[in-house]
């Protein structure tokens, strides 16, 4: 099995410098830039291929990239950003390539810059990633030094320049919109679409935010091609996953597999299946922001198509398991905390319905829910979807709680009729400090 | 006044965006390296350096969790209490700390040593529950190895 994004990770946790990149094939990608691999050519060739937004979001790059206006008459700077702020909780494998092999990143922010004749690169980091922080900032050093970076490059015209913005935390800082005024030095508050970025981004300028693991992805199906890349993939889809796995599992961590692998796969055969003494009963495919799947979705391939939209969706693929040792409801309870908490405040479903619902949620907790409370969490679910507020991050609130509410309905109702958390004595775990 | 040094890293700072204000966030997070929180006064000084008004920089100050407008300790220990940390029990790690060194979340423990605040996801659920001193991130932390852990943060 192909594993091109990891394959020369480190096991130990060291870093990999630009001598042992090159040696193993890093960089060649960017010397194949030139008249006969136009933009326009590797925006088809990364269409073809099929690559999809690793971040959560699964759009086609190369449609991405479609929209931003080209030629002689476009708007000068252009930019492109890399989303390196992973927040989502449960999530960390942009770390783990941004850790280690920093080349890749830097190669691919260069192709994609290329592709849409950007001639500006940011790679936008969490605050908390400093690990990653120290050796990007050396890669991008050593890049520059190698002419890769800041020069024109080899039988091109393209000279790219990048640069690494660190970020000050918030969660709200990965939606490419905020993302932006965050870069301008403003608070990150998201921005009304359209315009849409690929045409008024950074300074008014066309931008394109792209997740980490997608940018490491272009540098392969340059060397490889779309046909390789579509055979490294179970499905539609091109390419591998990173898929990860936390909760109480027996071995959490990180695998790169061919992109389609199923639940099972990953939480048997390589997280080698729930931890002693505690049993499966549910997980989060990818991030917080995605709905509930159960042992009846355990045969679901983890892609961006295969997953009905009625059971949910794909997100980041890091997933995170729910035990038979931990509440439900406290769960849900910590997640929705969590989303009042992000919430940027600047509109008012999102700012007041959050703290709501997770009060509410507080009420199953401490004994003092009725069935009117159920109720009114239902209609959250709907007062908070799609459509009613500013931006993504309270419908993705919505995802975990809604699918809660079915799938783990008796558990609501037992903390209504025991006047409390049947986990309180079983478990410590249960109970949520505020 | 920014000193020398502070100015030269605002300087350098700045080269990184076409506008002055884009650097708005590293000259805070730079200057906090240094003076360990942003008071009133230093929010003017990087006013005045990037020209920009007060409120601007601090309408971005007051929004970003890991830039302080209250002291801190000598060293600020961020727990995460994320979804798969609290599954693995993040908030014993809360209580231990708690214990050991009377700061509650948001408080500083009475000698000055440790500030303790709730993070977000660190990014290492897979080593959850996690806990992170200053830069540094420690993965499977059980309340019986907090005082290991942190002994060497004076
Ligand atoms: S949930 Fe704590 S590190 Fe991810």
């Amino acid at each position: 099995m192909e594993r091109p994004l990891t394959q020369h990770i480190h096991p130990d946790g060291t870093t990999r410098t630009l001598r042992e990149y090159v040696t193993t094939g890093g960089y060649r990608s960017v010397q194949r830039l030139s008249s006969e691999l136009a933009p326009k050519d590797l925006q088809r060739l990364v269409t073809d291929a099929g690559l999809r937004g690793r971040g959560g979001g699964g759009f086609l790059t190369g449609t991405k990239w479609s929209f931003v206006p080209m030629g002689v008459d476009a708007p000068k700077p252009k930019y492109i950003v890399a989303n390196g702020d992973e927040m989502e909780p449960g999530t960390f494998k942009d770390r783990v390539l941004m850790e280690g092999d920093p080349h890749g990143l830097v190669e691919g922010m260069i192709l994609a810059g290329y592709a849409i004749d950007a001639e500006v690169g940011y790679i936008f980091l969490r605050g908390e990633y400093h690990l990653s922080a120290q050796r990007l900032t050396e890669a991008i050093a050593e890049a520059y030094a190698a002419g890769y970076l800041g020069k024109p490059l080899p039988g091109t015209k393209f000279r790219f320049d990048l640069h690494l913005h660190a970020s000050a935390g918030r969660y709200i800082c990965g939606e490419e919109t905020a993302l932006i005024n965050a870069l301008e030095g403003k608070r990150a508050v998201p921005r009304a679409k359209p315009p849409f970025p690929q045409t008024v981004g950074l300074w008014g300028k066309p931008t394109v935010v792209q997740n980490v693991e997608t940018l490491y992805n272009i540098p392969h199906i340059v060397n490889q091609g779309s046909d390789w890349y579509h055979r490294l993939s179970r499905t539609q889809d091109g390419g591998t996953k990173i898929y990860g796995i936390s909760g109480r599992v027996a071995n959490p961590g990180w695998w790169e597999l061919p992109l389609g692998t199923t639940v099972r796969e990953v939480l048997e055969r390589y997280a080698g299946g729930m931890a002693d003494g505690v049993r499966f009963r549910g997980l989060l495919p990818g991030g917080i922001s995605t709905a509930f799947m159960t042992e009846e979705h355990l045969d679901l391939p983890l892609d961006f198509s295969s997953i009905p939209p009625e059971v949910g969706r794909l997100g980041t693929a890091t997933m995170i398991v729910l035990d038979d040792h931990t509440c439900p409801v406290g769960f849900v309870l910590n997640l929705e905390k969590f989303f009042a908490r992000e919430s940027c405040g600047w509109c008012t479903p999102c700012r007041e319905g959050l703290p709501w619902v997770a009060r509410i949620l507080m009420s199953f907790e401490d004994g003092r829910a009725t069935k009117e409370d159920l109720s009114l969490l239902e209609m959250h679910t709907k007062w908070l979807a799609p459509g009613h507020t500013f931006c993504g991050l309270a419908p993705g609130a919505m995802a975990p709680l809604q699918s809660a509410l079915k799938y783990f309905h008796d558990d609501f109702e037992r903390h209504i009729t025991t006047g409390g958390c049947p986990w309180s004595k079983k478990s410590s775990q249960h109970r949520i400090v505020v | 006044m920014l000193s020398e040094i502070e100015r030269r890293e605002l300087e350098d700072a700045v080269k990184h965006y076409p506008d002055k204000r884009g650097a708005t966030i590293d000259a805070l997070l730079t200057i906090q390296r240094r003076r360990g929180w942003i008071s009133d006064d230093t929010l003017l000084e990087i006013a005045q350096f990037l020209e920009i008004t007060v409120e601007d920089v601090d309408s971005v100050a007051t929004f970003y969790n890991l830039v302080f407008r209250k002291p801190v300790g000598r060293h600020v220990a961020f727990v995460c209490d994320s979804i798969s940390c609290w599954i693995k029990g993040c908030e014993q790690v809360q209580e231990q700390i708690k214990t050991l060194y009377q700061a509650d979340l948001g408080q500083t423990s009475p000698d000055g040593r440790f500030t303790v605040l709730p993070i977000a996801c660190l990014g290492h659920c897979e080593r959850a529950p996690a806990l992170m001193i200053d830069q540094d991130v420690y993965g499977d932390v059980t309340p019986e190895k907090i005082e290991q852990i942190v002994e060497k943060y004076k």
